[in-house]
């Protein structure tokens, strides 16, 4: 049997602010959603399962150019979360008040509403990151 | 396999272009046609890579609409590839592989794209369709964002001060100014300094407006068929020796963005087929679409070591009359310009060129052996092909 979490759960768990993973039975590691193999040992025994709320910066932009639907500026971040899955989000702070010190910060983990799509009709949210 | 070589190759000037992606492909493809002294009846496949065309002007199936305005004989299959920015590349590896299958001895390859018919949001936008529509899209993260994300976490692995980051970064743009200041097809055919790159406006921190190729439209095409066909079009055969491709999907997962792994797997494909090695390379045609993406690639192509090329074009070792490899003598998708659809096939065009000893100016002296490098995505897509003049 394939568990395969799809985009339209992980969505609604981030509504419910619940940070949903492919967890591998076999090797103990997280996959992002959608994949139906663990993309670490390749195993098909996974779960749905929530991952860490917590993580560290591992790296950041400030975009200046923003893509239809955005307001620049914002930051983008990629954080490794404290369940070692990478996720990328959007870092809740003064834009130009960041600096290469951002790099190794701890932050919590929730979501956010945004509108990405002009043209779609579903409600997406992404990751929002708060300093601790 | 058979050996597959190169006859005609050609490109339209790359810029803002009043025609249509169909007539700029058939602008290439007869000159390409022409300088192979074969006609369109005796071409036996037509390869097309074209991205946006559905979005740019309403066209998609747009390999049938190009094999028809190109009088292409119907029994000759006409095929579209889209891999986003790695799109023409992927074209001329399929029609080299199909060549030396057996399934054609000669065919027509190459890519079109014309972003400037789009207004800026529509631009934007599809641009960013090519990151992962689920995951990565809803961040806002742009393309320049994914390299200004890679040049942060460079900096701070390698422990190099971001203000000197972005000197060192300023020198690729300048080099490849320069390349293209003697390149009569390129979209800026001027020279920039170092404080003009640095007092350009932020695009994406640390990336400046000059450190970014720009929005461009143009196509290229190249004659691509058995050795033997080759040799009766030309005195002057360039073989495609070696050939690779990896795909990889989003950033998430590959976090480590100083080393693209795609790139990795790709170009270790070529070289082993190939027979050769990193410095063995005369010249590179990479994709520099942001300053920072050609010190990561000339790190995960060999030519340097990891953390050590981001000095290369400050020392001069990547600029014309250097004795190390040259990298973009055509200057690159920054400088020459980037149509997307296309610019893979524009890189197998100036190193055939260079190879041929036809570039001018901008000559690699000597070169016998030149690498074609293209990154399309979030890192997801990398082709690159090894081509030898004997």
């Amino acid at each position: 049997m394939i568990n395969q979490l799809s985009l339209n759960e992980y969505q609604k768990g981030l509504a419910d602010e619940k940070l949903l993973g492919i967890h591998c039975k076999k090797c103990n590691q997280f996959s992002f959603h959608s994949s139906v193999v663990c993309k670490h040992c390749g195993s098909t025994e996974l779960e749905t399962k929530n991952f860490e709320a917590a993580g560290t910066i591992k790296t950041y932009t400030v975009i200046r150019v923003a893509s239809d639907g955005f307001e620049a500026p914002f930051v983008v971040a990629l954080v490794k979360t404290d369940s070692r899955i990478h996720v990328m989000g959007n870092l809740d702070i003064d834009p130009d008040s960041v600096g290469m010190e951002l790099i190794g910060k701890r932050v919590s983990i929730s979501s956010k509403k945004v509108n990405p799509d002009p043209y779609a009709k579903e409600v997406t949210h992404t990751l929002k990151f708060v300093l601790e | 396999m058979r050996e597959v070589a190169i006859a005609g190759v050609s490109m339209t000037d790359f810029g803002v272009s009043e025609n249509t992606c169909v007539e700029m492909f058939c602008e290439a493809g007869i000159d390409a046609l022409n300088k192979s002294k074969i006609e369109p009846k005796n071409i036996e496949a037509l390869f097309v890579g074209n991205c946006l065309g559905d979005f740019e002007e309403g066209q998609s199936h747009i390999a049938s609409h190009i094999h028809a305005a190109l009088g292409l004989p119907m029994d000759s299959p006409a095929m579209r590839y889209e891999n986003a920015c790695a799109t023409a590349t992927i074209a001329v590896r399929q029609a080299a592989l199909m060549v030396g299958a057996g399934v054609y001895d000669v065919v027509l390859a190459g890519g079109t794209e014309r972003v400037a018919a789009m207004d800026t949001p529509l631009a934007t936008r599809t641009f960013a369709m090519a990151s992962n529509a689920g995951y990565s899209a809803p961040t806002g993260i742009t393309f320049p964002g994914v390299f200004a994300m890679a040049a942060h976490m460079y900096a701070d692995k390698y422990g190099i001060e971001i203000e000197e980051l972005q000197k060192y970064m300023a020198n690729v743009s300048v080099k490849n100014h320069y390349h293209a200041s003697m390149n009569p097809k390129a979209q800026f055919q001027k020279e920039i300094t170092v404080d003009k790159v640095l007092n350009s406006v932020m695009v994406a921190d640390p990336l400046h407006f000059l450190d970014c190729c720009p929005f461009s439209d143009g196509a290229s095409a190249v004659v691509i068929g058995t050795k033997q066909k080759v040799m009766e079009m030309t005195d002057k055969p360039v073989y495609i020796i070696g050939t690779g491709q990896a795909a990889g999907g989003p950033i998430i997962n590959n976090p480590d963005m100083t080393r693209i792994k795609t790139r990795e797997a790709s170009v270790a494909q070529a070289y082993k087929e190939a027979g050769v090695k990193p410095s063995d390379i005369d010249l590179c045609e990479l994709h520099d679409c942001f300053t920072i993406a050609e010190i990561l690639a000339i790190e995960c192509l060999g030519f340097y070591e990891f953390g050590k090329g981001y000095d290369a074009a400050q020392k001069g070792e990547t600029r014309l009359g250097s004795k190390k490899t040259v990298i973009n003598p055509s200057g690159g998708l920054k400088a020459k310009g980037h149509p997307i659809g296309a610019t893979g096939a524009a890189q197998v065009t100036e190193i055939v060129e260079q190879l041929r000893g036809e570039s001018g100016k901008r000559q690699v002296e000597g070169a016998k052996t030149g690498l074609v490098d293209t990154l399309g995505g979030e890192f997801g897509t990398v082709c690159n092909l090894i081509l030898r003049s004997e």
